[in-house]
């Protein structure tokens, strides 16, 4: 036995949501005794489920991205915004800090999870022993910062409720807010779905 | 049926099965193979997680109640709370959006601070309440979809974008959403399924 037996050598289960360590009996419908859940030594189907969430979403940046997220009504003149172009107008209207604050979590934070996560499942289907350390880190960043990308979806949903200065101000939400809150949505599941104990199923060096 | 040994700990990134033992005061267990955090030591005990909770409880309702930023333009104020914000995303053709925003701004937090409260309660005189354990699996699913912090930043940009546009004065009162912030980061932080060694099954 290695220094650092794996439940599985041991005949043994973590239960994903309390953490009680179980036997494992053989059976596939076995239950936590403390919390209740069922109990699986991987999460199900992960790679195909992980893999579905990921291109689902990829399919839904698209529009995100391509579509205007808001429309600003300012004295007649009207002025369509993508986020690209949001975070622009920040950057070039004086506010470099929070420009560089929005194009990480609605540009960055989403295109680092595609590649993460893709990354993540080709390695597993590869069996590979790259990096291990490092892709399990990857992996726990990309969790932690995730859901940061909501940010432009609120700050839209702000701007809509607080700008109402009838005819003359307004803003209005677009259809690739949608989109984009779903995009988030989307990946925050992938990333869930993906099971980080594949990347030692490999064994190690 | 499966025996169990809570003398054992398995690290939920890599499988890895380890000898639990008791941490010194702000040490953290860490995965020797694959880096993850195993436990901490717990400086915060039931009762004071239990404050932290209704603390957190009393910020969430003013910060519900007292608009989150006021603009003005020609002597026009506008001011918004977050359920104004919630019902306005609705009207505008943005249904998911305001879905998104109820959920994991208001239904979402609430149900974790009360199902988090009803545990405690229990928990203080190291019991298992009514309904324990759904709680703790519906708090262990709920943890990653609140994002109140999210929008604590969004009001921020929000208010330099709505200066970017127009001719606006803002006045901000996101305080207590900058308060609940920091609430919901402590709580973040804390290792709920400790709960289930400080208490014991019900007597049947
Ligand atoms: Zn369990
Ligand atoms: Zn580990």
């Amino acid at each position: 036995m290695s220094a650092l037996p794996r439940a599985a050598e041991l005949g043994l289960i973590g239960c994903h949501v309390c953490g009680l360590v179980c036997r494992d009996t053989g059976r596939e419908d076995a239950a936590c005794p403390r919390c209740g859940a069922a109990l699986h030594r991987r999460k199900r189907a992960s790679v195909t489920r992980t893999w579905a969430l990921l291109v689902a979403a990829f399919i839904l940046y698209i529009p995100a991205n391509v579509l205007p997220i808001m429309r600003t009504v300012s004295l007649g003149d009207v002025d369509d915004n993508t986020i690209l172009s949001g975070v622009v107008e920040l950057w070039v209207k004086g506010s470099p800090d929070l420009a560089v604050i929005v194009f990480t979590a609605s540009i960055v934070v989403p295109m680092m999870k595609f590649l993460v996560i893709g990354m993540l499942l080709v390695c597993a289907q590869r069996g590979s022993r790259w990096a291990q350390a490092q892709r399990a880190k990857l992996y726990r960043m990309v969790e932690f910062i995730g859901y940061w990308s909501m940010l432009d979806v609120f700050v839209v949903a702000l701007l809509t409720a607080l700008v109402q200065f009838g005819f003359f101000s307004q803003v209005e939400p677009l259809p690739g807010v949608v989109y984009f809150g779903l995009t988030v949505v989307l990946t925050m599941l992938a990333s869930m779905s993906f099971d980080p104990r594949m990347i030692w199923d490999a064994g190690t060096d | 049926m499966t025996a169990i040994d809570t003398s054992l700990q398995i690290c939920e990134d890599c499988d890895t099965v380890y000898r639990r033992r008791a941490l010194a005061r702000g040490e953290v267990a860490r995965c020797v193979r694959c880096g993850a955090e195993l436990e901490r030591h717990h400086r915060l005990g039931v009762d004071a997680l239990l404050a932290l909770v209704l603390t957190a409880m009393i910020v969430f309702v003013q910060a519900n109640i007292w608009p989150i930023v006021t603009l003005g333009l020609n002597g026009q104020q506008v001011s918004s709370r977050l359920w104004g914000v919630i019902a306005t995303m609705w009207r505008d053709r943005a249904p998911v959006v305001a879905v998104l925003a109820a959920a994991t701004l208001f239904f979402f937090p609430v149900l974790r601070m009360l199902l988090l409260g009803l545990v405690l309660v229990h928990a203080r005189r190291g019991r298992r309440g009514p309904g324990f354990r759904e709680a703790m699996v519906a708090l262990h699913y709920l943890r990653p979809w609140t994002m109140s912090e999210v929008f604590v930043m969004g009001a921020l940009v929000a208010i330099v974008k709505a200066h970017m546009y127009f001719e606006v004065t803002a006045n901000a009162g996101i305080y207590a959403y900058g308060a609940l912030m920091l609430l919901v980061t402590v709580f973040s932080g804390v290792d709920l399924r400790r709960l289930w060694d400080l208490t014991a099954e019900p007597a049947r």
